[in-house]
């Protein structure tokens, strides 16, 4: 009997200790959590993601971490590789959830792989803040536990119809005689993208001449091009991820077509330049960020120094552009900061509710969710590439230099 | 698809200028489709790493082209590495599932195949590549036809590989008992030949070519390691169209494939591109089997 009590005694001191430490360990850092893709198609991306969420993370606890009442956290993150699957996202997120524990998530690389996830996190009541998941299709499901800081993707080129419609009217030509070519992939982003596109053209009442649909598996171009051949449209709207931008710049010059006004997403990761040189000058390219552009925030300073910050953190970037993948990455540690330290509190609930009344300025843009969780507060900016630089031409709020009409 | 059709009838050259291009990618088709024929006939191996092995041979002229060497000397560069792969692959795997059934030799090489793109996502990342010799395009008809010099090269290249092949395989010792292995292999064994080499030669030959095959599609597309699986399908379709061991058959239908892809892809829209392809097969098969049934009641009769 006495051996008993002494044992149950130990036992209780023991589990109290324990118990404490996991207390004192919880109380230093918030982790949050993420699914991300190291491996397989998305690979390049997925670390694009991952560096972002890193370099935010070090900045702000170096900065003294987040403030909750009148306590500092540091922020840490766990990563598993979703190997790039949606199935093997989905078991990471109930992994980290189940597992480790994790009351916060990051989302994944890609639409296809956040759509995996989000049904998860909504499941466990877990707020997610995802950066790189512009479908649609993501926020017309009523999820409540699910944010984008980034613009979603029927806005993508939507602004490059507006300036067709407006260059056709600075000279004095009716938008309607107007002919565009779109060629997008058939995949659930481009087709959003498209969505996007036809919407305004239909509203500035422009004519499709063109409405080709890439395959998945694309590596050639030359059927929707001889088309171009023949019908000669004044705008050519192209996605189809980097494989579509790259096929596409290399198939245009192949066929020597000359097409005034060309537009597309992906040419920064298809790095345009950099493979075909002077073959890419005059394209539009529409993107999430530049540094160019005049946002700042107190935690990361302006774009441009985002930007040169970012680049010495990460010497691997030192000697190319920093892809907008990294930059709303790093938007999405900084929403979850001001978050923890409006809500005063660590529970997911009240983190949740704070999350949903962001109204942030931040180095990426503003940042203020609708009911359905994306983001309304950023345009899509078009730049166009200038004697191999992309230089901002559209939104006319942020142009840093005049769009040059035609391409030549 | 009536509109794009009217297109054709009222200016026909761009009819001339799809069926060009179609010929000149149609003979890289038809290389990799000998390679897989090759295989398929001699050993009775579905090679499913077939485009894989190709977009190895695309990496390995897009390494030496950053290495500032010009690209068409990949061509034999990738011949001999992919020589060397094949070589390894066949006695680590393939001559396991030699002697098995249809299942096991496509399950084993599929396997391949997925650690061949893996690996390659690896070594060279997920991003697309090319090798970019920005040349000029030649034009002809007021710029309606236009030929791309790297075309006109790939397929003069995979014209002369196809010839020093056919030549070896008829002249040169190995290839009359690589012939006379897949006649009847037991036969050619009872000959004093030795099938095990023959079917290791005949592996490493199939990656060479596809090596070589890929050195050209370097030039002429953008590449990534996911990227094999439409060459494979493509060398299965030409291959089961024109039969095994029907050299001039394999050679028309990559021709073929190469036009009706682009002229189709025209008509119908780019996004048919590859089911075109697909649906070319059903067209065989089903030909095949109408043709078959009249033989076999000829024969009941």
């Amino acid at each position: 009997m006495f051996h008993y009590r002494t044992f149950m005694k130990a036992v209780a001191v023991s589990s109290a200790l324990v118990a404490s430490s996991i207390a004192a360990n919880a109380a230093d850092t918030i982790l949050l959590g993420s699914a991300i893709s190291l491996t397989g198609k998305y690979a390049t991306a997925g670390h694009h993601a991952k560096e972002g969420y890193d370099f935010a993370i070090a900045k702000i606890n170096a900065a003294g971490g987040v403030k909750v009442g009148d306590k500092s956290y540091m922020l840490e993150v766990k990563y598993y590789d979703d190997e790039s699957t949606p199935a093997r996202g989905g078991q990471l997120a109930e992994r980290l959830i189940n597992q480790d524990g994790v009351q916060y998530m990051l989302g994944p690389y890609s639409s296809g792989l956040t759509k995996a996830i989000a049904p998860v996190t909504e499941k466990y009541k877990i707020p997610m803040v995802e950066a790189e998941g512009a479908s649609r299709s993501l926020f017309n499901k009523g999820y409540k536990y699910l944010f984008a800081v980034l613009s979603t993707s029927e806005q993508y080129l939507a602004s490059a119809v507006a300036l067709a419609a407006e260059v056709a009217k600075k000279n004095s030509k009716s938008p309607g005689s107007v002919k565009v070519a779109l060629a997008f992939e058939n995949d659930p982003f481009s087709l959003d993208v498209r969505a996007g596109v036809v919407d305004d053209i239909k509203k500035h009442g422009l004519k499709i001449v063109i409405d080709d649909k890439l395959p998945r598996n694309l590596t050639d171009m030359t059927a929707t091009m001889t088309k171009i051949k023949a019908l000669k449209p004044d705008v050519l709207i192209v996605s189809g991820h980097s494989k579509g931008a790259g096929t596409a710049t290399r198939q245009i010059a192949e066929m020597k077509l000359s097409i005034p006004m060309v537009a597309m997403t992906h040419c920064e990761s298809a790095n345009l330049v950099g493979k075909y040189g002077k073959t890419a000058d005059g394209y539009l390219c529409a993107t999430q960020w530049a540094e160019t552009l005049t946002y700042k925030d107190p935690m990361f300073g302006t774009a441009a120094e985002y930007n040169a910050e970012f680049k010495k953190a990460v010497p691997a970037y030192a000697n190319k552009s920093v892809p907008y993948q990294v930059a709303q990455a790093s938007a999405a540690v900084y929403v979850f900061k001001d978050a923890f330290e409006r809500a005063g509190s660590l529970d997911k609930d009240k983190v949740r509710d704070a999350i949903a009344a962001t109204d942030l300025k931040t180095f990426y843009g503003d940042i203020k969710f609708s009911p359905a969780g994306n983001n309304i507060a950023k345009p899509m900016v078009l730049r166009q590439i200038q004697n191999g630089k992309y230089n901002v031409v559209a939104p006319s709020a942020y142009a840093s230099h005049e769009l040059i009409w035609p391409r030549k | 698809m009536w509109d794009n059709i009217k297109i054709l009838i009222d200016a026909p050259l761009f009819t001339l200028d799809m069926v060009i291009n179609g010929l000149l990618i149609g003979a890289v088709f038809a290389l990799i489709a000998y390679g897989l024929a090759l295989v398929w006939g001699v050993m009775n191996v579905k090679n499913l790493a077939q485009g894989d092995f190709v977009i190895l041979g695309a990496y390995v002229a897009w390494t030496l082209f950053n290495w500032g060497i010009h690209p068409f000397f990949g061509v034999p560069v990738a011949f001999g590495v992919l020589w060397v792969l094949g070589w390894i692959v066949y006695k680590t795997v393939v001559y396991r599932v030699i002697e098995h059934d249809l299942f096991t030799s496509l399950l084993a090489t599929f396997g391949v195949a997925i650690v061949l793109q893996q690996s390659m996502n690896l070594i060279f990342g997920s991003d697309e590549q090319t090798v970019s010799l920005g040349m000029e395009s030649m034009s002809f008809f007021d710029n309606v036809v236009t030929i791309q010099p790297t075309r006109l090269i790939a397929f003069f290249a995979a014209i002369l590989l196809a010839i020093a092949v056919i030549t070896f395989m008829k002249r040169s010792r190995m290839g009359q008992a690589i012939r006379a292995t897949s006649q009847n292999p037991r036969s050619a064994r009872v000959m004093g030949i030795d099938t095990e080499k023959v079917y290791a030669f005949t592996y490493s030959l199939n990656a060479a070519i596809c090596g070589a095959a890929g050195a050209l599609v370097a030039v002429i597309w953008e590449f990534q390691p996911y990227i094999g699986l439409i060459f494979s399908i493509r060398s299965f379709v030409i291959v089961t169209a024109a039969g095994l061991g029907n050299l001039p058959g394999v050679i028309a239908a990559g021709l073929g494939m190469g036009v009706l892809e682009q002229t189709g892809a025209f008509v119908l829209g780019t996004q048919f591109q590859q089911a075109i392809v697909v649906g070319m097969l059903l067209v065989v098969l089903l030909v095949k089997l109408i043709l078959a049934s009249r033989h076999r009641q000829v024969v009941e009769q």
